[in-house]
Parts: structure tokens; C-alpha cells; sequence
């Protein structure tokens, strides 16, 4: 039994916890369907974190943990948006996994 | 507390952890699966040190190209060890000679050591890991 999540035109397999389980598999679509699901419309806020997600992982072939997250976003994007505060008001059920989550990524390491 | 990363708002004791890598990246799961218990053990806020020997000195290795071989190549993760405050990398120094190599052949700036002074620095852990 594999979950999916339907777009328009296909579904993609996720894992029981809902992450796509080829990484290959994820355009924007994907993350847009995945937060309606969730009952979220992705704002500019929003894709400023999955896509500095996708860059880190494309860079270190790593999920940061949520320290991590928080802190290189502070040093990319200034220190009102690298905060815990900030980051959980836009993803609320934990920044690094539910953004990880949306951006195609593997869970964090780390990550309970 | 679902949702909540390992590492936020820890108060119990710091330990000492060292990871010691003896095998070659590939080939066998010890050096992916050793990485991973150095950012879990990074994200639970512990003192995490990784130690290079032998054939392990090869996961620093410059340049590696897995597509081959079918393998995610994970070595640029090595790279963002900084990020998770990881600062302490050791390579044994008889190890990285006897195989031609040299601290610029690697991916992060490390501290070469001797033998001896590695197990100086292992008999100071609270926990030795080998992989």
C-alpha cells in the first residue's frame, strides 16, 4: 500500500509520513497540493523558505535540522525572518519538517 | 512533543561523543550511517568530534562521483557539518600518508594527528563510537 498525493494531471508516491519518496518527482505543483492538503495557501513567505530548503539541499545533499534552518536563514535573509517565531507561524506543525516536507526533501536528520 | 526538533530546549548533560570512521565511503552503509548519528547526536545539542582513519579518510576525499555505482553521493554533507556547530575533525596522520594524500586532497579543513595522540584525545570521550 503506498500513499500519493494527486496533482491535475498524476499522483506521486510519498512515504507513511507523507515525503515523496523520489526526490525527482517534486515541482512546484507538488508543493502547492501538499499545503492544501494541510489546509495552507503558499505565500511568497512561504516559497522564500522551501526554495532556500532546495538550494541547501542541492548544495549539501542535507535536510537542515530546525537550529540549522533557523540560523542560515537569518544569516540569508536578516534576522526578523530567522527566528522560531516566524518560521512556526508559517509552517506550524515544525518548520524544517513540514517545509522539508513541501519542498520535496527528506525528513531532517534529527528530527522526532 | 510531535513537530518539535530533537535538539530545542535539551537540559540534559552534554556529553562527549566520538565518531571514529574506519571504512571507505561506499561499498558498505558504516560511513552514511555514521554521519547520520553525528547530525542526530549534533541536533540533541552533544559534543560531537568524528575521527578519520584508515580506509575513512577516503570519505573526505575531494571529488567523488557515485553515479556509477548508483549511490547518493553524500559527501558535500560533510561541508555543512559547520552548520551544526561539528568543528572537530580529526585525520590520522600514518592513515592519510600511506594512501598518497594530503589535507588539500579533502573536502574540509581538518586537524591531522598522530596515533598517539588521537587515543590521547578518545581516552578524554564519555562515548567512542567506531564505524
Amino acid at each position: 500500500m503506498t500513499a500519493s498525493v494527486a496533482l491535475k494531471d498524476k499522483e506521486v508516491a510519498v512515504d507513511e509520513e507523507g515525503y515523496l519518496v523520489n526526490l525527482a518527482d517534486w515541482n512546484e505543483d507538488v508543493a502547492r497540493t501538499m499545503a492544501a492538503d494541510d489546509g495552507i495557501a503558499l505565500t511568497d513567505n512561504h516559497w522564500e523558505v522551501i526554495n532556500f530548503l532546495r538550494e541547501y539541499y542541492a548544495e549539501y545533499q542535507v535536510a537542515p535540522a530546525i537550529r540549522v534552518l533557523t540560523k542560515a536563514i537569518g544569516k540569508k535573509l536578516g534576522p526578523e525572518k530567522g527566528n522560531s517565531k516566524y518560521l512556526y507561524e508559517l509552517f506550524p506543525y515544525g518548520p524544517a519538517k513540514q517545509a522539508c516536507r513541501y519542498a520535496g526533501l527528506p525528513k531532517p536528520t534529527g528530527c522526532i | 512533543m510531535s513537530g518539535t526538533q530533537a535538539g530545542e530546549g535539551g537540559n540534559s548533560k552534554v556529553k562527549r561523543f566520538m565518531i571514529v570512521n574506519r571504512k571507505a565511503p561506499y561499498g558498505t552503509i558504516y560511513a552514511l550511517e555514521a554521519l547520520e548519528v553525528v547530525l542526530i547526536g549534533a541536533a540533541f545539542d552533544q559534543d560531537v568530534s568524528l575521527v578519520f582513519a584508515d580506509d575513512g579518510v577516503y570519505q573526505l576525499k575531494k571529488g567523488q562521483q557515485t553515479k556509477d555505482i548508483g549511490q547518493k553521493n553524500f559527501s558535500p554533507t560533510y561541508r555543512a557539518l559547520g552548520d551544526y556547530d561539528v568543528e572537530k575533525l580529526y585525520v590520522e596522520r600514518e592513515s592519510l600518508q600511506a594512501r598518497g594524500l594530503a589535507p588539500e586532497d579533502l573536502l574540509v579543513p581538518v586537524r591531522v594527528l598522530g596515533s598517539t595522540e588521537l587515543s590521547v584525545l578518545m581516552e578524554e570521550q564519555d562515548v567512542v563510537l567506531s564505524f
